[in-house]
C-alpha cells in the first residue's frame, strides 16, 4: 500500500478562486462605490411603481418648473409639465432592462458561436469567422437603426437589435479563449474519457473562459444603455415607455432655456455607464490570478 | 588546491514570506567545475541570481558575503557590478527559447554584448560574433549569424546563448540547468562544449543541475542543497560512491539508472517519502520530516555544514558521529 | 492474440511548412499485462503515436487492432466502449487537471458519462480510488492548485484508472517531477499494474526510467521504430547506432569528461532525410544508407532493428 505522507493542504476557503477574486474586488474602493451606486439604481428601478405610482408620461403640473422650485417636484417638470423625477426613476427601468437583457442575449449568442468556432475549428470556424466579420465590418449603430426601423420600436425589438450588434465582440473573445484552452491536456483527457462535445464545451472549457467574458459583459451593459439612449434620443425608442434617452431627446429643443431637462438624465447615464466600466476594470484585476497573487 | 575564485559564505536570502536560502556557503576555484545539486525549491537558482546580483526586487540578502577575485560583490556599487556582469561572470539559463530576443538576429544579439563590454565597432563585433559561433561549434557560422532565433533548434539556441556568455572571456560561467530542456543526445553535446570552453578559456563553471549523472560525468566538486541549506559537499567521485547525507543517499537510491539493473519486476524503487514543501516551517534540520534516521536533537536547530574529513563537508551530526566512530574503529 | 496490435500506422499533419510525418509507418504489439517502453527524443512522434492509438488524433492510414476491433476505423461517436478500456496519463500534472473542478468532480465525471453505477456507487468507487493512489479522502473537496506536482500526478492516475481500463498509455508521467518524487510515482504505477492487471505503453525520453519500467522497448526516431527488443538484450547489445548513441549520451560517472557520442541535430519531421532517416547523423553510414530506407528486421532472437549495418560498430568497407 502506497501512502503519500506528504501533507494535503488544510481546508482553506480563502484559497478557493472565487473567494480570492471576491476579496480582491472588495479591496478596490472605486469598485465598491460603483457597485453600491448600481445597487441603488437597481433598487430605484424595482421600486419605481411604489415611488411614483402614476404614469410618468402624464402631465401633472405646469411646464418648465425648474428643479427646486416646487418641493413636490424636486427635479422640476418638462415642456409638457411631466415630472422629471418620475421620468428619471421610470427611465432607469428601461435602461437597466434593455442593458441587461441585450447583454444576456448578446453574450449567449456570442458564447455559442465563439465556442463552436474555437472548439471545432476547421470549416465550422471558417464559416463562423466570416459571419462575425460581416457583422463587425458593418457600422453597428447604423445597422441598429435599420433593424429597429424595420421592426417596430419596442423594448423587445430594441433589445434584440442591440444584442445583434454586440454579440460579435463576445464571439471573437470566446473563440480565442477556446482555441487556446482546447489544446490543454485536461481537454485532451476529457476527450480520452469519452466525454461528449457539449459536456467538454460547457462544463470543462467554458468555466475556464469565463473571467474575460464577465469583464466584457459589464462593459457591454454600459454600451447597450448608451445605444438605447441614442436610439431614444433620435426618436427610435419605445414611444410608450419613458427612458433617459427619450428625456434627453425631448429636452433637446429647449437646451438653451431649460438645460436641466437634458442635464439630469444625462448625468444619470454618465454615472451608470461610468460605474459599469469601473466594475469591469475591477473585475478584470480581481479575476486575473496573476495580478491578484502579486498584490 | 587551486586558488579560490568565488567564495560564497553564510548567504541568506529573505523574501517577505520566507527564507529560501539560509546560511549557505561554498567556494569555486579557478578553472574548476562545481555542481550545485538540488530539486526545485531548493534555492539553487536564487543563489546564482544572488551572485549576479539579479535577485527579484522583493528579495533581500539578509546576511553573508560573496567574494569574487578579492572583492565582496554584495558591497559593490551597481555601476561596478554592471561591469562584472557579462564580463567577469556570465550566466546561461535553462530555457534558450525565452532568453533570446525573437526580433533580433543572433549575430546582432552577440554583437550587442561585444559592443557594450569591449567597445568594438559594428564591423569588428560582427566578425567576432562569427568567430564565437564557430567557437561554440555552430555549423556555417557566417550564415547562421543572420538567422533569427526561431529558425534555430533548441540545441543551437543554447549554443548561441553560450557564445554570448563567453564573448568577453569571463572567469566564471554560471549555467542554470543548461540542458534540462534539451534532448539527451543534444544535452551530451552541450555539456561537452561547456567543458571544452572551460578548458580553452580557462574559466570556472558553476553547474546548477538536478541530474546526478551529469554531476558524476562533468563536475569536480559537488554541493548538495536542500531547502536552501547546504546538506553535503564533496568531490564528485567520492560523493556518488559514498554519499553520507540521508538526502543524497535517498536521491541516489531513488533514481533508476541504466547501470543499476533495477527492474520493476524485481522490486520497488527506494522512495524518499513526502516532498520538499514540508521543509518550510521546520526549526531544525529541513530534511527531518522525510528522514528515516532523524533523532530528537535534529529538530532543535539546523545543523551547519562542517568538515568531517579533508575535502568532505556534511550537515548531518548523527551521520558525522557515526563516521567518526567508524574511522576510529579502523584506526585502532 | 496481443491486446493491442498496431500495423503500418501513419499520422501526418498538414502544416504551413509542409507535410509533417509525425508517425510514419509504425507497427507494434502489446500483450496483455505487458509493459512496453517507447523511447525517443523530441519530434520523434512518440506522443503523437500514443494519441493516435487512443484516437485522440486520427490516423492517416494503418490499423489499430484492440481486442479484435480496428479502432482506426470506428466512427468517432462510437468510441465509448474503447474509451473505457484504454486510458492515458499525462506529462504535465498542472495542465492535465481542470483548474475549475474539485477532485471529486474530476473523478466522478467519467463514471457519470459512461453511466456506471448510481450516485452512491459512484461515490464509493471514487473514495476507494483516491485512497488507492495514496491520497486522503479530504482531497476530494479540494481544487487541483492546492496540490503539489506529485500529488496531482496521483490524481491523474486515479482519473485514468477509475473506468477500469486494460491499456494505459503513460506519456512521460514522471519527467515533470522532481527526482525524489519520481520514484514514488513509478512505484505507484507498478502497484497499479499488478493490482489491476494493466498493460502499459510507457512513453519517455529518459532511458533509465524506461530501463526500470519496460519489459520490452521500442526506440523511435523521426516517426519510425528503429529498434525493438526485450529490455535486457537491448541494453546489453544495442543493434542500431541510434540506440547506442542514446545509451552513450546518458550522463554517467563512468564516462568522465568523454566527448558527446553523436553530433548533429535531429532533422525536422517535415523534412525527413531520404534513405535511412538516421544516416546524416550516423557514424557508420555508407552509400546504401542514403538511398535505401531500411526495414525493421530481426537480427537476433526477439530483437529487431531498422539498419543496413545492424550491430556493426565501425563503418563496413563499401562494396
Amino acid at each position: 500500500m502506497t501512502t503519500a505522507t506528504e501533507r494535503v493542504p488544510e481546508a482553506m476557503p480563502e484559497s478557493d478562486g472565487a473567494w480570492r477574486s471576491l476579496r480582491a474586488f472588495l479591496r478596490n474602493p472605486s469598485a465598491v462605490i460603483a457597485s453600491l451606486f448600481l445597487v441603488f439604481v437597481t433598487l430605484v428601478a424595482i421600486a419605481a411603481p411604489l415611488i411614483y405610482p402614476e404614469d410618468p408620461l402624464s402631465m401633472v403640473t405646469r411646464p418648465f418648473l425648474w428643479p427646486g422650485q416646487n418641493p413636490q417636484f424636486p427635479l422640476g417638470s418638462d415642456t409638457l409639465g411631466r415630472d422629471v423625477a418620475a421620468g428619471l426613476v421610470w427611465g432607469s427601468r428601461i435602461s437597466l432592462i434593455i442593458g441587461i437583457a441585450a447583454m444576456a442575449l448578446g453574450v449567449t449568442i456570442g458564447i455559442v458561436v465563439g465556442a463552436a468556432a474555437g472548439y471545432f475549428g476547421g470549416r465550422i470556424d471558417d464559416a463562423l469567422v466570416r459571419l462575425v466579420e460581416i457583422f463587425q465590418t458593418t457600422p453597428s449603430f447604423l445597422m441598429l437603426i435599420v433593424l429597429v426601423a424595420i421592426a417596430e420600436p419596442r423594448v423587445e425589438s430594441i433589445t434584440v437589435g442591440i444584442a445583434l450588434v454586440t454579440w460579435p465582440t463576445i464571439a471573437r473573445l470566446v473563440r480565442a479563449e477556446f482555441r487556446s484552452l482546447r489544446e490543454k491536456d485536461f481537454v485532451t483527457a476529457a476527450r480520452g474519457l469519452g466525454y461528449g462535445h457539449l459536456r467538454i464545451i460547457f462544463i470543462e472549457i467554458l468555466p475556464n473562459a469565463l473571467p474575460p467574458i464577465i469583464v466584457t459583459s459589464s462593459v457591454i451593459v454600459a454600451s447597450a444603455i448608451l445605444m438605447e439612449s441614442a436610439l431614444a434620443f433620435m426618436g427610435l425608442g419605445d414611444p410608450n415607455r419613458i427612458s433617459w434617452g427619450s428625456m434627453i431627446g425631448a429636452g433637446r429643443e429647449t437646451l438653451r432655456t431649460a438645460w436641466y431637462l437634458t442635464a439630469v438624465p444625462g448625468v444619470a447615464i454618465v454615472l451608470t455607464v461610468l460605474a459599469l466600466n469601473m466594475i469591469g476594470d475591477a473585475l478584470n484585476d480581481a479575476l486575473n490570478p496573476r495580478l491578484s497573487s502579486e498584490r | 588546491m587551486t586558488a579560490k575564485l568565488l567564495d560564497v559564505s553564510s548567504l541568506t536570502i529573505a523574501f517577505p514570506r520566507g527564507t529560501p536560502v539560509a546560511d549557505f556557503g561554498f567556494a569555486i576555484g579557478e578553472g574548476e567545475t562545481v555542481a550545485v545539486v538540488g530539486e526545485s525549491g531548493s534555492g539553487k537558482s536564487l543563489t546564482a541570481l544572488a551572485i549576479m546580483r539579479l535577485l527579484p526586487r522583493t528579495a533581500r540578502i539578509a546576511s553573508g558575503s560573496i567574494g569574487f577575485r578579492g572583492r565582496d560583490l554584495l558591497a559593490l556599487p551597481e555601476p561596478d557590478m554592471r561591469k562584472v556582469r557579462g564580463r567577469e561572470i556570465a550566466m546561461i539559463f535553462q530555457e534558450p527559447m525565452t532568453s533570446l530576443n525573437p526580433v533580433l538576429t543572433v549575430g546582432k544579439q552577440i554583437a550587442e554584448v561585444l559592443r557594450l563590454h569591449e567597445g568594438l565597432s559594428a564591423e569588428a563585433a560582427r566578425k567576432r560574433s562569427i568567430e564565437l559561433l564557430d567557437l561554440v561549434r555552430v555549423a556555417d557560422p557566417h550564415l547562421r549569424v543572420d538567422d533569427f532565433p526561431h529558425r534555430l533548434s533548441g540545441g543551437m539556441r543554447q549554443r548561441v546563448m553560450i557564445a554570448m556568455a563567453v564573448a568577453c572571456r569571463p572567469k566564471l560561467l554560471i549555467a542554470d540547468e543548461p540542458t534540462t530542456a534539451l534532448d539527451v543526445t543534444i544535452q551530451a553535446q552541450v555539456l561537452d562544449l561547456l567543458d571544452r570552453l572551460r578548458r580553452e578559456l580557462g574559466m570556472a563553471l558553476m553547474l546548477i543541475t538536478h541530474d546526478l549523472g551529469i554531476v558524476g560525468q562533468w563536475a569536480d566538486r559537488v554541493v548538495v542543497l536542500y531547502a536552501g541549506r547546504g546538506a553535503e559537499e564533496a568531490d564528485a567521485g567520492p560523493l556518488l560512491e559514498d554519499p553520507l547525507h540521508p538526502y543524497t543517499k535517498g536521491l541516489l537510491a531513488a533514481s533508476p539508472r541504466l547501470d543499476a539493473r533495477l527492474h520493476y519486476t524485481a522490486g520497488a524503487l527506494r522512495e524518499i517519502p513526502g516532498s520538499i514543501a514540508t521543509a518550510q516551517r521546520e526549526p531544525g534540520c529541513p530534511f527531518v520530516p522525510r528522514c528515516a534516521m532523524a533523532l530528537p536533537s535534529c529538530r532543535i536547530s539546523p545543523p551547519p555544514l562542517e568538515e568531517i574529513r579533508p575535502r568532505r563537508l556534511l550537515a548531518c551530526p548523527p551521520t558525522a558521529a557515526q563516521e567518526q566512530a567508524n574511522a576510529s574503529a579502523v584506526g585502532r | 492474440m496481443p491486446l493491442l496490435s498496431v500495423a503500418d500506422l501513419h499520422t501526418h499533419f498538414q502544416t504551413p511548412r509542409g507535410l509533417l510525418r509525425a508517425v510514419d509507418g509504425v507497427s507494434l504489439a502489446i500483450e496483455e499485462g505487458e509493459s512496453v517502453g517507447l523511447v525517443g527524443e523530441s519530434g520523434c512522434g512518440k506522443s503523437t503515436l500514443g494519441k493516435t492509438i487512443l484516437r485522440l488524433v486520427n490516423p492517416t492510414s494503418g490499423s489499430v487492432a484492440f481486442d479484435g476491433d480496428d479502432i482506426a476505423k470506428v466512427p468517432s461517436d462510437a468510441l465509448g466502449p474503447y474509451r473505457r478500456r484504454a486510458q492515458m496519463i499525462f506529462q504535465d500534472p498542472f495542465s492535465s487537471l481542470n483548474p475549475r473542478h474539485t477532485i471529486e468532480r474530476i473523478l466522478t465525471a467519467p463514471l457519470y458519462v459512461h453511466g456506471i453505477g448510481d450516485r452512491a456507487e459512484r461515490k464509493r468507487r471514487v473514495r476507494e480510488m483516491i485512497e488507492r493512489v495514496g491520497l486522503p479522502l479530504s482531497s476530494l473537496s479540494r481544487y487541483p492548485h492546492e496540490f503539489s506536482g506529485g500529488q496531482r500526478q496521483r490524481i491523474g492516475i486515479a482519473r485514468a484508472l477509475i473506468l477500469g481500463p486494460d491499456l494505459v498509455i503513460c506519456d512521460e508521467p514522471v519527467s515533470a517531477l522532481d527526482l525524489s518524487i519520481q520514484a514514488q510515482i513509478l512505484n505507484l504505477l507498478v502497484e497499479m499494474k499488478r493490482d489491476f492487471n494493466l498493460s502499459y505503453l510507457f512513453i519517455s525520453h529518459d532511458l533509465s526510467v524506461i530501463r526500470y519500467f519496460a519489459d520490452r522497448v521500442l526506440v523511435m526516431y523521426l516517426g519510425r521504430v528503429v529498434e525493438e527488443g526485450t529490455g535486457a538484450d537491448l541494453w546489453a547489445r544495442p543493434l542500431h547506432p541510434y540506440t547506442r548513441a542514446l545509451i552513450a549520451a546518458i550522463p554517467d560517472p563512468a564516462r568522465r569528461r568523454q566527448a558527446a557520442p553523436i553530433g548533429g541535430d535531429i532533422a525536422s519531421p517535415e523534412d525527413i532525410p531520404r534513405g535511412c532517416r538516421f544516416h546524416p547523423r550516423c557514424a557508420i553510414a555508407t552509400s546504401i544508407c542514403a538511398k535505401v530506407d531500411p526495414m525493421l528486421e530481426a537480427h537476433a532472437p526477439g530483437q529487431r532493428a531498422a539498419c543496413h549495418h545492424a550491430g556493426q560498430l565501425t563503418r563496413p568497407p563499401e562494396a
